[in-house]
């Protein structure tokens, strides 16, 4: 186990390194530069923003430097929000996403597990085909028709929910209900299925066959062997996640990291694209190993390698 | 005059798919006494399995009984709810099933599924259990219970499996033990561990065995008495030697005759049964096995055989033996 | 004795004892048909209504797409001086004035936006986007994972074992970010390539952003199928026909072609028809955001993000796009869940 571990983590840094590189290179094949969409400045002063955030060193020095100071945990002055460092800009605007994404992962599970199991036992059933339908209808619209249309819904027509901002808990519904509408969807369609098989495995009959009861024979014997595919979702539920705020919090304004991470893209702000591209990889990239662990803890048959 | 332990009567059974009825059992009936060793045998399809599962009401959706009454050890099978059902099974009737590989959940350790049923129908405590489940795993002849019992059903051989499901089985002391091909899946050798294990076990506890196989071999070897099924009948029922030695129906003839032999010279080919089996959506009206039989006559296929008395333990549903009768009759006259 | 039967008797007649001849024997067995797999595929699919219904609208929506477009009045960048900011079936004072003198003026099904564009054929223009971007994107990805992933499979060992290291190291990479760079950076070198070398002029006609996002999902999104493509072929390479053919002399070209590739023909037709709608849902994605195709082309992404500023003025401006997209979306869905259900034989019940 500790040798999986070991493997996985050399791994993951090895792609981030890859992921930094590769951002690195993207951002400077990208001509003009992060002071020319304001009016112009003077070119003396050009010269003197250049300097003081390193753009006028060749690039592979200014690589090298940024290398070095990323692993004293520096990432260095956002271009675009002055006075700013792009940790404390991450720091502020990942809490807030980090509720937003929490919150609308465990609405995903709490009701796509149990909607999933459901229409498994009581298949062919109209139970069943209720959940069939709706289920696939979620993993069909996309983000930001949900956000767009239960925006126009609740707080255009029935003026019932605010449209922006996150101050108070009812500002949460809207965007929590948008983000998790395709992970609800997705969970219950995979248990679902992954129910189904199950129920039709050989050691169910045995757990019958044995008088168990039928709450013990689902909830001991099925539910543990059907939840592993869900598990496997864990991370790519999380990276949906992730790419899901940024349509989120965009429609409802929110100041979370994905609305940060699209406007450093298009403001050319390099020092925060890097630093929230390398933030994001990493998380993404904890979150698969962690995921793949837990995994192994769950069913015992998985050999890592 | 000894109670049976089961008595199956005229019992009728269908699946309702949506393909349409299909006849899994067609008036099938069962005595056994305590202490018996009951074969099953027959091709896919015969309806072996059905039966055994309908004696634990264990008959899968969308199957029911149509007709019939099933009584075990005084309960009246088919009258009871589910939850009376749950408490005999696997407390007086268990069974193990064809494929140890699945047959066993594989997330939790064998121990805590052997535990499972010891804690589910006794009032044993944890520790009770526990020293139980070491004296099962001893009786089924795994070595080392304490170890084994905290590993996985994948880090056991097909042969291990199959002990540990007799071990589960064998639990709660049941009256009865249905082994629905349990050496199917096994090979030769482990095969042979298992039946013997199999006839240790009856000896030392003296529960009733109904064995369910395609295997005539396995039949021979532990069982007392035999039901050749076909098409969901009972085509001939006796004991081992009026089976083996006196056949009387072109099925059963037939399946001995498939049998190949050490004995026999070499160059002699194979006798297989020709034809195909039964399409149970749509019975014929007339003896199933028919277009099989080599001595088919007009009216097998228009009426269903009626059952003939060989002897006191045997009897037959064929036509072949009604002419002998009518035949003898007129003789007689 | 014999002779005299008795009419109501239950006993058997005697002459019912005489043996049956084969035909007889035979009316009895019916047999069922042998259907090949792919005519019982169909026939499984023709019998599914949902998958039909869905293809039917899959096919009246490409006729929207495509070719509606070529016979309407207006033109997606056309901008209409003061017609602007119309509503569904309105006409602007000029047009009006039109209608009075007699001209014919076709109506805005669905109003104009604030540039004077009508958004009807907007619509049409944003639904030929996103089913171009759909259908060629996922071919690209069909062949390029599909070549990939049959040759680590058929040759496996060494070769196997680097380019699935290879996969392993771009499916960590999380995709949706590199994706969002590659899009705002590819731009300009594509741009400047079109630009100034002659053979790449096409670029401009079909537009730099759409070029961009078909690039980044060769680059990246054929990962997944190579992996699928892989593992079939695992599977294949052990049945006995393709020992035959090898032991036949056949090359090994022909045996992926021939043997291994048409009998994942179903799994592989299933996995690129549900990767459409996933990379229609890409774009839009991506358009939304502000990185997809850009402007005056319409795509269904954007026209939503635009419509949300007059969200509760012009409400069908955003309704229009969302309810296209979804149907699209939804109808590719059901589409490829039922040829799963039609041609994956594990599936059978």
């Amino acid at each position: 186990m500790i040798k999986y571990i070991t493997k996985r983590v050399l791994l993951a840094i090895v792609t981030l390194w890859i992921v930094a590189t590769l951002t690195f290179l993207l951002m400077f094949l990208v001509p003009g530069g992060p002071f020319l969409s304001e009016k112009a400045p003077s070119e003396a002063t050009l010269k003197a923003l250049n300097e003081k955030y390193g753009l006028d060193q060749p690039k592979i020095v200014q690589y090298k430097n940024y290398m070095v100071k990323f692993l004293q945990g520096d990432l260095g002055l956002s271009i675009k929000q002055r006075g700013r460092t792009v940790k404390q800009i991450i720091t502020t605007g990942f809490k807030v996403s980090a509720r937003l994404g929490g919150l609308s992962i465990l609405v995903a599970i709490l009701i796509g597990i149990p909607l999933g199991s459901v229409a498994a036992l009581n298949r062919g059933k109209w139970l069943d085909q209720i959940i069939i339908v709706i289920s696939t209808f979620g993993i069909a619209v996309p983000s930001f028709v949900v956000s767009t249309v239960l925006m126009m819904i609740l707080s255009v027509k029935l003026n019932l929910l605010p449209t922006y901002g996150l101050t108070s808990p009812l500002h949460y519904i809207m965007p929590v209900m948008a983000l998790s509408f395709y992970p609800t969807a997705y969970i219950s369609r995979l248990m679902r299925s992954s129910m189904l098989e199950v129920l039709g495995q050989d050691y169910m009959r045995t757990a019958k066959s044995k008088g168990l009861s039928q709450f013990v024979i689902l909830f001991k014997h099925a539910l543990r062997n059907a939840i592993l595919p869900v598990v496997t979702y864990l991370g790519p539920l999380l990276a949906y996640t992730l790419t899901g705020s940024f349509v989120v919090e965009k429609i409802f304004t929110i100041p979370g990291l994905g609305n940060d991470f699209i406007s450093s893209i298009i403001n050319r702000d390099y020092t925060m694209i890097m630093g929230t591209t390398i933030f994001l990889a990493a998380l993404l990239i904890t979150v698969n190993v962690l995921v793949d662990i837990m995994y192994k803890l769950i069913d015992p048959r998985i050999k890592l390698r | 005059m000894s109670e049976l332990l089961l008595d199956i009567k005229n019992e009728y059974l269908s699946f309702f798919t949506p393909a349409g009825e299909v006849k899994a059992l067609n008036d099938v009936s069962i005595q056994m006494e305590q202490g018996d060793v009951l074969g099953i045998v027959g091709e896919s399809g015969s309806g072996k399995s059905v039966t055994a599962y309908s004696i634990m009401g264990l008959t899968a959706y969308p199957g029911r009984l149509v007709g019939g009454t099933i009584d075990f050890n005084g309960h009246r099978i088919n009258d009871m709810s589910e939850k009376e059902l749950r408490k005999i099974r696997g407390n007086e009737v268990s069974i193990i099933f064809q494929d140890p590989m699945t047959s066993l959940n594989p997330v939790y350790t064998i121990g805590n599924q052997i535990t499972e049923v010891i804690l589910l129908h006794t009032d044993k405590t944890k520790t009770q259990a526990y020293e139980r489940v070491i004296e099962l795993l001893d009786l089924v002849g795994i070595n080392d219970p304490v170890k084994r019992m905290k590993q996985y059903p994948h880090e056991l051989s097909g042969g291990m499996r199959q002990r540990v499901m007799i071990a589960i089985a064998l639990a709660c002391e049941p009256k009865l033990l249905i082994a629905d091909e349990p050496t199917t899946a096994l090979d030769v050798t482990i095969q042979a561990q298992i039946l013997e294990l199999m006839m240790d076990l009856k000896k030392k506890i003296g529960m009733s065995i109904i064995m369910i196989t395609h295997d005539l071999g396995i039949v021979a070897n532990m069982c007392e008495k035999i039901a050749v099924m076909y098409a969901g009948k009972i085509v001939e029922f006796g004991t081992i030697d009026e089976i083996f030695y006196n056949p009387k129906h072109e099925y059963t003839k037939g399946l001995l005759k498939s049998i190949p032999k050490l004995t026999e010279k070499e160059h002699k080919k194979l006798v297989p049964i020709e034809g195909t089996p039964v399409d149970m959506l749509n019975p014929p009206i007339g003896c199933p096995f028919a277009p099989r039989c080599d001595s088919c006559m007009k009216i097998c296929l228009t009426r269903m055989p009626e059952y003939t008395d060989i002897s006191e333990n045997h009897y037959s549903a064929c036509w072949l033996l009604q002419k002998e009768a009518l035949e003898q009759g007129r003789d007689k006259l | 004795m014999d002779d005299i039967k008795k009419p109501l008797s239950f006993q058997p007649d005697l002459s019912d004892f005489l043996p049956a001849n084969n035909e007889e024997k035979q009316n009895l067995v019916t047999m069922r048909q042998s259907v090949s797999f792919w005519k019982d595929g169909l026939r499984r699919l023709k019998n599914n209504n949902i998958a039909m219904i869905s293809l039917v609208i899959i096919i009246i929506v490409m006729i929207f797409a495509f070719i509606v477009p070529r016979f309407y009045p207006y033109a997606y960048e056309q901008q209409i001086r003061g017609s602007e900011n119309l509503a569904p079936m309105e006409y602007s004072d000029a047009e009006l004035e039109l209608k009075a003198e007699g001209t014919a003026v076709f109506p805005h099904f669905l109003g104009t936006d604030t540039h004077g564009r009508d958004t009807m054929v907007r619509l049409m223009m944003g639904s030929r986007v996103s089913l171009l971007v759909g259908i060629v994107a996922s071919a690209l990805i069909l062949l390029i994972g599909s070549a990939y992933g049959s040759i680590a499979g058929y040759f496996g060992g060494k070769t196997d074992m680097i380019m699935m290291r290879i996969v392993d190291v771009i499916y960590t990479v999380p995709d949706i970010l590199i994706i969002i760079l590659l899009m705002v950076t590819l731009k300009y070198p594509l741009q400047e390539l079109a630009n100034t070398v002659p053979a790449f002029e096409w670029i401009n006609t079909v537009g730099v952003g759409l070029i961009c996002i078909f690039i980044v999902f060769a680059l990246l999104y054929w990962v997944g199928m190579a992996r699928i493509v892989r593992s079939q072929i695992l599977m294949l390479k052990e049945q006995e026909y393709v020992t035959a053919a090898r032991a036949l002399g056949a090359s090994h070209s022909r045996i992926i072609k021939k043997h291994l590739l048409t009998n994942s023909m179903g799994t592989l037709i299933v996995t690129t028809t549900l990767q459409i709608p996933s990379s229609i849902f890409t774009e839009s994605f991506l358009s939304f955001i502000g990185i997809g195709v850009a402007a005056p082309m319409p795509s269904l992404g954007s026209m939503a993000a635009q419509a949300i500023g007059g969200i509760t003025s012009y409400p069908y401006r955003l309704m229009a796009p969302a309810i296209t997209i979804s149907f699209i979306i939804l109808s590719f869905n059901l589409l490829g869940d039922g040829l799963r259900d039609a041609f994956d034989p594990k599936l059978k019940n």
